[in-house]
């Protein structure tokens, strides 16, 4: 009993230093950071102003976290790593796993038909259109690249360059030849391959950081070209009047031979906004098939033994070569595709959309949905594209924090701290077991432990 | 020199230099058709560097090995191969290669040389299975009509990855894992991942199975079981079989042929029972000095 108080009270003063040491250094820290503003005044002078107030809640906010932390938190989770990990699944996991995928392609099948039962033909565009079209789109262009950096273990930062290769070919060939998107698709998924195949010829000698930062700066050069070569792309400007998919060559206008028109319909934009959900939608299950398939065939099993062991590979025979430029071309055609989808959508491309954020944006939705799982790319995209979409309906918050606060501009903090969240709970991402592609009697699926990631 | 009818792989002045080291210095060796041939020597001597050359792993500094499929009569095509500069010659009867020209995958692929790994290199986070179906992958790809058939879903790709089942489960058999078919190879105790790799490179279909020390790390009984597989693959596939070892007694049971590797240089070469009794040898391994060898051997009461 005595033993039991003096550990208590030994625990409180280490925690109440420990609080005390955190509060310092916050303040030392938030002092220039926060504690100090420069303002401008009347005569545009700058003047120096303090905010002492808010720093002090700040340190306070620290301190007693921090003491929280170590008297209430930590022992808690020391607590529950100490437990024993249960060794048969919960009764509810395999039935809510076996129903999981049969109900959400019926509800993403469903969701515009949800959207505007519930809010009415005229509300229902916003819904369809930032929450479904943008989020799918991100999906699919998670998928891809998790060919390229969840199965054959590449890391490519520059993905977002095949989105802009897609892009562009699509608003290029449509404004000049006047092509229909049907043929655009596959020209331009086939263009962006190429490039990807033109890219991988001499990058994949060089593996892991170098790479990275090879297709990194890839990315940036098509950027850069499109910014530049103002006379095929317009520059900065853009290409504005890209030609827009038709329903079977029937357009979604105003006009009497417009979609509305022919359907005896009366017009609204949520005909052409359900019909990019579907056709996105489309696509992006053409991936995910694809992608399924291909796991299944020997060259996605050469990607997956390759991201495992190279050397092993070429041991056996198998060209790694040939098997990385398949796996970067498979991964640029999908972002290809995505690319023109999103021409077609905005009707507009300029090179602000295809800058670095983009394609860090699909990487962590890749790494943190887990690589190589497809359910987890798909939540994850869910999470961070609709978080930041949720982000700019949140217009309670300005009465909390005020009419300036603008909840948007918070966007990228929150990403980062559900970043670092998901990484201390589940640093192989959400989703992190690998599914074999084949057995003999039972499907086990492959804890993460074991899985590699890849080396470049 | 390579007049012997019977020859699959010959070595010819293979010298490995790595900047001022030279890791293998002008060695020759045969490897006859059906043989179990060894190669020995102390840590460090090069073996692992002589593997690295065979499999195309290592661009050798000088030297040429040639290998040859089918009738022996293809050797008599050796200098004209050489001359050409080409990597292999085909006839109706056979062919042969010149292996240092081939990249390490066509080594496997169309020299058919299969290898293992001193550290065991197996995809460990893929199953049994799916280890011994990726070493199947060319045929595969062809069946699967380079993707194209495969992702379409005709029925002759899934006949020929039947097949490719059926021959892996053939191998788990008898490497006496298919109990873990379905089991991560990660998880596989380190005798079983040795059995394993071995069936994976089985699998290629291999003329030449170079082991690079499969008995490291073994305990006698698993030891005992290697050597009664590795006869069973000699005998009853006619493969004929290169392997590495450090420890003698181990390859003196089943070896046909012993080649003696020291500091690169080969010091002993033929048949183990002149090998076993070879002074050089003892001194390589004792480590002293050729003429001390006798005063040692009676030491050591050998
Ligand atoms: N890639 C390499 N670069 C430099 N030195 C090497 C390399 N590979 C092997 N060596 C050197 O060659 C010698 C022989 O090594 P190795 O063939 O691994 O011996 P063994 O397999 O007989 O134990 C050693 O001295 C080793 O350090
Ligand atoms: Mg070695």
């Amino acid at each position: 009993m005595q033993a039991g108080s003096q550990d208590r009270r030994v625990e409180l003063t280490r925690a109440l230093r420990d609080a005390g040491v955190t509060a310092l250094l916050a303040f030392g820290l938030f002092l220039p950071l926060i504690g100090f503003e420069t303002q401008q005044n009347i005569r545009n002078e700058l003047i120096l102003t303090t905010r002492l107030p808010l720093l002090f809640t700040i340190v306070a906010i620290v301190g007693v976290g921090r003491l929280v932390y170590s008297l209430a938190l930590d022992p808690w989770l020391k607590q529950r790593t100490m437990r024993p990990p249960q060794a048969t699944p919960s009764a509810w996991r395999a039935p809510v796993a076996k129903w999981f995928i049969p109900f959400s392609i019926g509800f993403v099948i469903a969701y515009p038909i949800i959207v505007v039962a519930i809010k009415g033909l005229g509300g229902a565009v916003k819904w369809v259109d930032n929450f479904g079209i943008q989020i799918l789109i991100y999906v699919m262009l998670g998928w891809g690249l998790n060919i390229v950096v969840g199965l054959a273990g590449l890391l490519d930062l520059g993905y977002v360059a095949f989105y802009a290769v897609g892009a562009y070919s699509y608003a290029l060939l449509a404004k000049t030849f006047g092509f229909s998107f049907w043929i655009l698709l596959p020209l331009a998924g086939l263009l962006s391959s190429f490039w990807g195949i033109l890219l991988g010829f001499p990058v994949l000698r060089l593996r892991g950081d170098y790479l990275a930062i090879v297709t990194l700066a890839f990315g940036e050069i098509i950027r850069i070209v499109l910014i530049n070569w103002v006379d095929l792309t317009n520059g900065y400007a853009g290409i504005s009047g890209i030609p827009r998919p038709t329903f079977f060559g029937i357009s979604f206008n105003a006009n009497d031979d417009g979609f509305a028109a022919v359907f005896g319909l009366e017009f609204s934009p949520i005909y052409r906004t359900i019909f990019l959900y579907y056709l996105i939608l489309a696509l992006a299950f053409l991936t995910a098939f694809v992608t399924v398939r291909l796991r299944r065939l020997p060259v996605g099993r050469a990607w997956e033994a390759l991201r495992e062991d190279e050397i092993a590979c070429r041991s056996l025979g198998i060209n790694t070569t040939n098997t990385k430029l398949t796996a970067f071309a498979m991964g640029a055609m999908f972002a290809g595709f995505a690319g023109s989808f999103f021409a077609a959508r905005q009707g507009f491309v300029s090179p602000e959309s295809f800058t670095f954020l983009e394609s860090a944006t699909i990487l962590s939705i890749v790494v943190l949905g887990g690589m190589g799982s497809q359910i987890g790319v798909a939540i994850a995209a869910i999470v961070m594209i609709g978080g930041t979409e949720i982000m700019r309906e949140l217009d309670f918050l300005k009465q909390i924090f005020g009419s300036a606060f603008d909840p948007t501009q918070y966007r990228m903090l929150l990403f980062g701290f559900a970043m670092v969240l998901i990484m201390i709970w589940k640093p192989r991402g959400l989703i992190s077991s690998r599914d074999p592609s084949v057995f003999l009697k039972e499907r086990k699926s492959i804890s993460s432990d074991l899985v590699k990631e890849g080396h470049g | 020199m390579v007049a012997a009818s019977d020859i699959l792989l010959s070595v010819e002045h293979l010298t490995m230099r790595f900047g001022g080291l030279v890791a293998v210095d002008d060695l020759s060796f045969q490897a006859r058709q059906g043989d179990i041939t060894a190669l020995i020597g102390p840590n460090g001597a090069g073996k692992t560097t002589v593997f690295n050359c065979i499999t195309g792993f290592y661009k050798p500094s000088e030297g040429r090995l040639g290998l040859c499929h089918g009738d022996a009569s293809v050797w008599s095509e050796l200098e004209a191969l050489t001359d050409s500069g080409k990597r292999s010659v085909t006839r109706g009867d056979g062919a042969l290669y010149q292996l240092e020209r081939l990249p390490d995958f066509l080594v496997t692929q169309q020299a058919r040389v299969a290898r293992t790994f001193q550290n065991i290199r197996l995809f460990p986070g893929m199953t049994v299975l799916e280890n011994l179906l990726v070493a199947q992958h060319n045929r595969l790809m062809l069946a699967s009509g380079y993707t194209l058939i495969g992702i379409l879903g005709f029925p002759s790709y899934a006949a020929a990855e039947r097949a490719a089942i059926d021959k892996a489960r053939m191998w788990l058999d008898r490497v006496g894992l298919i109990e873990r078919a379905d089991d991560p190879a990660g998880d596989l105790p380190y005798g079983a991942q040795r059995r394993l790799e071995i069936a994976r490179a089985m699998c290629t279909e291999p003329v030449l199975l170079c082991l690079d020390e499969p008995a490291a790390g073994l305990n006698p009984r698993e030891s005992a079981e290697l050597n009664a597989l590795l006869l069973t693959i000699r005998n009853e596939y006619a493969i004929s079989i290169l392997l590495i070892e450090h420890d003698m007694s181990v390859v003196m049971e089943i070896s046909d042929h012993l080649i003696v590797l020291d500091y690169g240089v080969k010091i002993s070469d033929g048949p183990p029972e002149i090998v076993r009794n070879d002074p050089k040898v003892i001194a390589a391994y004792l480590g002293v000095a050729d003429e001390e060898v006798a005063q040692v051997e009676a030491e050591v009461g050998l």
